[in-house]
């Protein structure tokens, strides 16, 4: 059920989304579930201009925003997983490293996974360097990623703040914001009459069971439209001549002689490539045991919800780990809800029942105001999680195999950075020094990046 | 919410009185100071994060205290047995 409801709601927002950006016969052409390649790339730019010529023609004349291809039978380069940091990096290796005979394979539909079911929160205040440079590097890109794409991303650098309940979370708090300084990211210490003013719906009671002693923020954090996010850098990577293949599934890895990776086998046929870039999330593993590889990987289902719609009450994200809870609001007005991570492994995308309860009581103490919401919808997505929090963007023991996961439960942040540096791990076959310390190798030397603390989901 | 049958306590108690506690059956490195790298970082580390049928460590912390191993199918979410610490895993269908 929680699969069907979410993309029903999917297709709500779609609707919604393109009747904002007239996009009318888009929005028909999702209706009736086709997106029949016509081979055409989409050149329409968006701009005031051509709105106004299609609202002039009543939008017959906007083409599809991306290509639906035929796999052909070999690439240069193929990215599993057609979420949004698999898009990213086909994007950032078309533009950036010119390979344009490349291919996104992805099992189910475009952006349906993680990218499609979290919370959309963008901050970058993680505690150590290896972790400020890529979360600052993807934060830099967000800024310029609407006017890059051409397309509306709806980044909202709304502002983040870190709920702290006790003695122990405000020093460890205030040991980020002191990390983030020095390392020129922004964060910054408000007490409580502050964070409430900040956010006035906060409960700052100091009788509740979990008082608010204080915030961490980070006005530069914010949210984006996750949707937006995939259906942009596929629209952008098919303008450029990257081939997005749904209905995908990768059942095989094939290697030659040598051991290196020589293609695919899938669902719609073998598919020969000496470049395999993998960004399958949950699903990380599974693909890896393909090659043989195995991971310091572990999926968790984590769950979200949102209410019915209510006019404008949320002006920021608050979060807090301590308690389980964070929340924002969206442009439909929403309020999207994250819960805590579920405590065994699984792959069901659903999740525990009680773990959503327990998240909506922390809500309900901390905006009192909202505790007669009825909520709309629950679901659950998987998130590939490593030893240390921090996400592996590394080569393989593999020739030829290259590997971006492990972004837990806070990987949509990442997306342009990300995909950026994986980009050049694949293209180039070394990293680039932003994911050098990110390596695969670092469960052997031990340099592990420690982030359990700055993840903010407790795990 | 998960049914777990304690093999202990021999009753089947909701999964809150549990604490999930990982992969089972990891043996770690016989002689640790001839271990190498490679193989302190597959024991501390590598998971098979099995989809289908999965052996994992759960301990009773609202009952007995003890740990168990549990086979779950990590699709399904349903159990297929329970059963004490340093039995073999049985097979099932």
């Amino acid at each position: 059920m929680t699969r069907v409801g979410r993309s029903l709601n999917n297709y709500g927002e779609r609707l919604a989304f393109a009747a904002v950006y007239g996009l009318d016969k888009g929005a028909a052409a999702w209706r009736h579930g086709g997106r029949a390649s016509t081979g055409s790339l989409p050149a329409l730019k968006f701009s005031f201009a051509s709105l106004a010529r299609q609202a002039l023609k009543g939008h017959t004349g906007w083409p599809e925003q991306w290509r639906s291809p035929e796999p052909k039978r070999a690439y240069d380069a193929v990215i599993v997983g057609a979420g949004g940091h698999g898009l990213a990096t086909a994007y950032y290796m078309a533009k950036e490293h010119g390979m344009r005979n490349i291919a996104v394979l992805e099992k189910g539909w475009l952006g349906g996974g993680n990218t499609g079911r979290n919370t959309t929160i963008i901050r970058s205040n993680y505690l150590w360097e290896p972790s400020e440079a890529i979360y600052g590097h993807a934060h830099k890109l967000w800024h310029g990623l609407s006017q890059e794409l051409n397309y509306n991303v709806m980044f909202s650098p709304r502002g983040v703040m870190l709920i702290a309940h006790s003695h122990h979370d405000e020093q460890s708090f205030k040991r980020h914001i002191y990390a983030n300084r020095l390392a020129g990211a922004q964060n910054e210490w408000v007490t409580p009459e502050q964070a409430k003013e900040f956010c006035p719906l906060l409960n700052i009671d100091p009788s509740i069971r979990y008082p608010i002693v204080g915030a961490a923020l980070q006005r530069s954090g914010g949210t984006a439209r996750h949707d937006a996010v995939a259906w942009g850098y596929a629209r952008a990577a098919s303008t450029l001549g990257v081939d997005i293949v749904e209905n995908c599934e990768v059942k095989g890895i094939h290697r030659d002689s040598t051991g290196a990776v020589s293609g695919l086998e899938t669902t719609r046929g073998p598919i020969a490539a000496r470049r395999i870039g993998v960004a399958a999330a949950g699903a990380t593993s599974i693909v890896m045991a393909m090659a043989g590889v195995r991971m310091p990987l572990e999926s968790f289902p984590l769950q979200a919800l949102v209410s019915e719609p209510l006019k404008p009450v949320m002006p920021c994200v608050v979060m807090s780990n301590t308690i389980h809870a964070y929340m924002s609001q969206s442009d439909k007005g929403e309020l999207v809800i994250g819960a805590g991570m579920d405590a065994y492994t699984s792959y069901s995308q659903t999740g525990g029942l009680h773990i959503a309860t327990q998240t909506l009581e922390a809500i309900c103490e901390m905006f009192p105001t909202l505790s007669r919401l009825r909520m709309m919808r629950n679901w659950g997505g998987i998130v590939d999680v490593t030893p240390d929090r921090s996400p592996i963007i590394s080569r393989t023991p593999v020739e030829g195999l290259f590997v971006n996961c492990g972004w837990g439960t806070g990987g949509f942040k990442a997306t342009p950075g990300s995909g950026h540096v994986f980009a050049h791990q694949v293209a180039t076959g070394e990293p680039h020094l932003i994911n050098a310390p990110f390596s695969l190798d670092r469960f052997r030397t031990g340099g592990l990046i420690n982030e359990a603390a700055a993840a903010a989901v407790a795990h | 919410m998960l049914l777990i049958r304690c093999p202990y306590c021999e009753m089947e108690r909701p999964d809150v009185e549990f604490k999930y506690a990982g992969e089972a059956h990891l043996v770690r490195p016989p002689n640790p100071a001839a271990a190498s790298d490679e193989e302190w970082g597959a024991f501390l580390y590598l998971r098979a994060n099995d989809k289908g049928l999965h052996a994992e460590r759960w301990r009773h912390t609202s009952g007995c205290g003890r740990y168990f191993n549990c086979l779950r199918d990590t699709v399904s979410d349903k159990i297929s047995a329970t059963y004490k610490a340093g039995e073999a895993r049985p097979r099932v269908a």
